[in-house]
């Protein structure tokens, strides 16, 4: 284990318990009957989010996806303009246009979310292909679930990457579940890692709820990819806690399996557990954290409360630029 | 100060504006199969490889969804790309990022980002190229919200309005005719740009209007002058781009002439002949002299025996008959 900063490890924590409370916050707003439509939360991932985003440039753009909260929080998008987005109000990221599935903030370099599975892994190949054009040394990120890797898109998109050596790492989320169908029955090769060798390029997987393995191996992917060494695949296994969307209780998943994942591979739980082992930090500062991220949250969802609703006349605007 | 007109090939209009606007902007990029070595399929790219090499002008693999939407993703991080796809019916391939994309990318965002990608293409009948490569699917893309589409019809226009699409902030999708690329047509040095939206009036007439798209345009324009001679005076307007569309030269036209005849190479069902007679009616209603006919593609595949494929697309002889029908009723 390398010696990391206090403040880096305090960092990822924070990430990490932000997006919980984030989603937690997001679950809330459904069962109160706040918010308009539907949202995929990331509970139960946020160690891959928070560890490959810490190993990024502020220049760096990332590709995201349904299930993206978590992606743009580990990125520094607005915790407010993230939640009033996802209530539909005029102050979020897309002026309540786009909601929860379609959150976009170019100013942190994401790419947006996308409704469509998988879609967003060409689009995010193409944001690479720019930087590889201007040679700008921007490295992307494409984030996707295992679902999306049985999309065609996927093989185009890595096919491409790979023949051209573009600067792009593809983080494989693989939650074992599209919606409730797991992936063991409609996949042969379950070790999504594999298909890097059909590309010829690097594939690995790892625990995705390990933070800190998360960080060196996007790290080192990140570097190669800025370096010229082209694309890597990295899958990181890890478990969705609640269902597919807010709503969908899960009953295609086995209770013993949901509950091993909530509690000792939980990826806050084994962080924590980690840090106060090794005496990295104190429970007191993990404490200090989490009262600074309450508080953010609970600042968040108030702003996202008390925007108004967009104007109707805004529906007709932003079609063309 | 007289320009210099050169005799080029519409093929050659678009390889040479390609060239002169990556000139100008190193933003634009080319991408699409064969486009690179081989100068384009039906040779549009003809020389940019050798001049701007295999970065800017892009051989891709046969991955149509992954190649438009990596035109996207450089569309809004800030490239130019003009991606080709070597038919239009491959569009049906990559339509998930053309419509769920590439359209809506903007809107969904805010309006943080724009999306300056081009996306050109070959469409129409002609060479026995059956089903598959032979459409006309406009229609379906002039559907969609936050595209425009261009239908240019001869080698000048096609030049004009390519500027304008490379230069648009928006997905434009511009559809080529491909039985026009062999053709020979007198263009002048340095076209100007031909702004989106405004119709063009290729013939002046009194007795019908004929709006048409794409080649079209030049097929009506030779019918409106041979019908001339025997007494027929037909307006011709083409139409240029879809989305925007300009109603306000179509409305002038028909109350001139009372009478409004559509054509295009798509289907004749849900095509954009019903749009454009609907787009005007409440302003024509009342000077309408003839319920407003179309010309188009018949309601079923392409077939690949020219015995059979030209009885199903429009025609000089069709545009024609069905002209003097409408001026004569």
């Amino acid at each position: 284990m390398k010696n990391y900063s206090k403040e880096f490890l305090k960092d990822l924590y924070s990430t990490m318990y932000k997006t919980r409370r984030f989603e937690e916050e997001v679950f809330e707003f459904y069962k109160k009957g706040e918010m308009p439509g539907l949202a995929h939360l990331y509970l139960g991932e946020e160690s891959i989010a928070a560890g490959v985003c810490a190993g990024l440039e502020e220049n760096d753009y990332i590709g995201s996806t349904h299930r993206g909260h978590g992606h743009l929080v580990a990125r520094g998008a607005d915790t407010k303009k993230m939640m009033a987005e996802i209530l539909g109000k005029s102050d979020g990221y897309s002026k309540g246009k786009g909601g929860s599935m379609h959150i976009m903030a170019l100013d942190k370099g994401i790419l947006g979310a996308n409704g469509i599975v998988g879609a967003e892994i060409p689009i995010a190949t193409g944001a690479a292909y720019k930087s590889k054009v201007k040679n700008t040394k921007q490295v992307t990120v494409s984030f996707f679930g295992d679902a999306a890797s049985n999309q065609g898109i996927f093989h185009e998109s890595i096919n491409m990457a790979a023949a051209w050596d573009l600067p792009i790492v593809y983080i494989v989320e693989n939650n074992l579940y599209g919606i409730s169908v797991d992936i063991r029955k409609v996949t042969k090769e379950v070790k999504l890692s594999e298909r890097a060798k059909a590309y010829g390029i690097e594939g690995i997987t790892i625990d995705g709820n390990d933070v800190l393995k998360v960080y060196e191996t996007a790290k080192k992917a990140i570097d190669k990819a800025r370096d010229g060494g082209g694309p890597t695949i990295i899958e990181c296994l890890t478990y969705r806690h609640q269902g597919h969307h807010v709503g969908d209780p899960g009953i295609y998943k086995d209770e013993e399996e949901q509950n091993e994942w909530k509690n000792k591979k939980d990826p806050l739980k084994k962080y924590k557990a980690y840090l106060l082992s090794e005496n990295l930090l104190k429970e007191k500062e993990i404490d200090k954290i989490k009262e600074e991220v309450d508080e953010e949250i609970y600042e968040a969802a108030k702003f996202a409360h008390e925007s108004p609703y967009p104007d109707s006349k805004e529906a007709l605007t932003d079609v063309y630029a | 100060m007289t320009k210099n007109i050169r005799e080029i090939t519409y093929a050659k209009a678009i390889s040479e504006v390609l060239d002169q606007e990556m000139e100008i902007d190193d933003n634009i990029v080319i991408l699409g199969e064969d486009v690179g070595f081989l100068g384009g399929n039906f040779k549009t790219t003809e020389g940019l490889f050798e001049k701007y090499g295999d970065l800017r002008v892009k051989d891709t693999p046969i991955s149509e969804a992954g190649f438009v939407g990596m035109g996207v993703g450089a569309a809004i991080t800030g490239l130019r790309p003009v991606v080709e796809l070597m038919f239009c019916d491959f569009i049906a391939v990559a339509m998930d990022q053309i419509v769920n994309q590439a359209a809506k990318i903007r809107y969904m965002s805010g309006g943080q980002v724009k999306v300056p990608l081009t996306i050109r293409t070959p469409m129409g009948g002609g060479r026995s190229s059956a089903a598959q490569h032979s459409q006309s699917l406009q229609a379906w893309l002039v559907h969609i919200p936050g595209l425009k589409v261009v239908m240019p019809s001869t080698a000048t226009e096609a030049q004009g309005l390519l500027k304008t699409a490379i230069r648009d902030d928006n997905p434009v999708i511009f559809l080529e005719h491909k039985m026009e690329y062999n053709n020979i047509y007198k263009v002048e040095e340095n076209v100007e740009p031909i702004p989106f939206g405004k119709a063009n009036i290729v013939k002046e007439g009194n007795d019908l209007t004929i709006v048409a798209t794409s080649n079209l345009v030049n097929k009506s324009k030779e019918v409106a002058e041979e019908l001339e001679s025997k007494g027929y005076s037909i307006e011709v307007i083409d139409l240029r781009t879809i989305v925007p569309m300009d109603t306000e030269t179509i409305v002038e036209s028909v109350k001139k002439t009372g009478k409004l005849l559509v054509c295009d190479e798509g289907h004749l069902r849900g095509g954009i002949h019903n749009e454009v007679a609907q787009a005007i009616m409440k302003d024509v209603f009342y000077y309408l002299d003839y319920p407003v006919e179309k010309i188009g593609t018949d309601n079923v595949p392409l077939p690949f025996s020219p015995a059979l494929e030209f009885d199903v697309i429009p025609s000089k002889e069709k545009i024609s008959e069905k002209s003097k029908e409408m001026i004569g009723g």
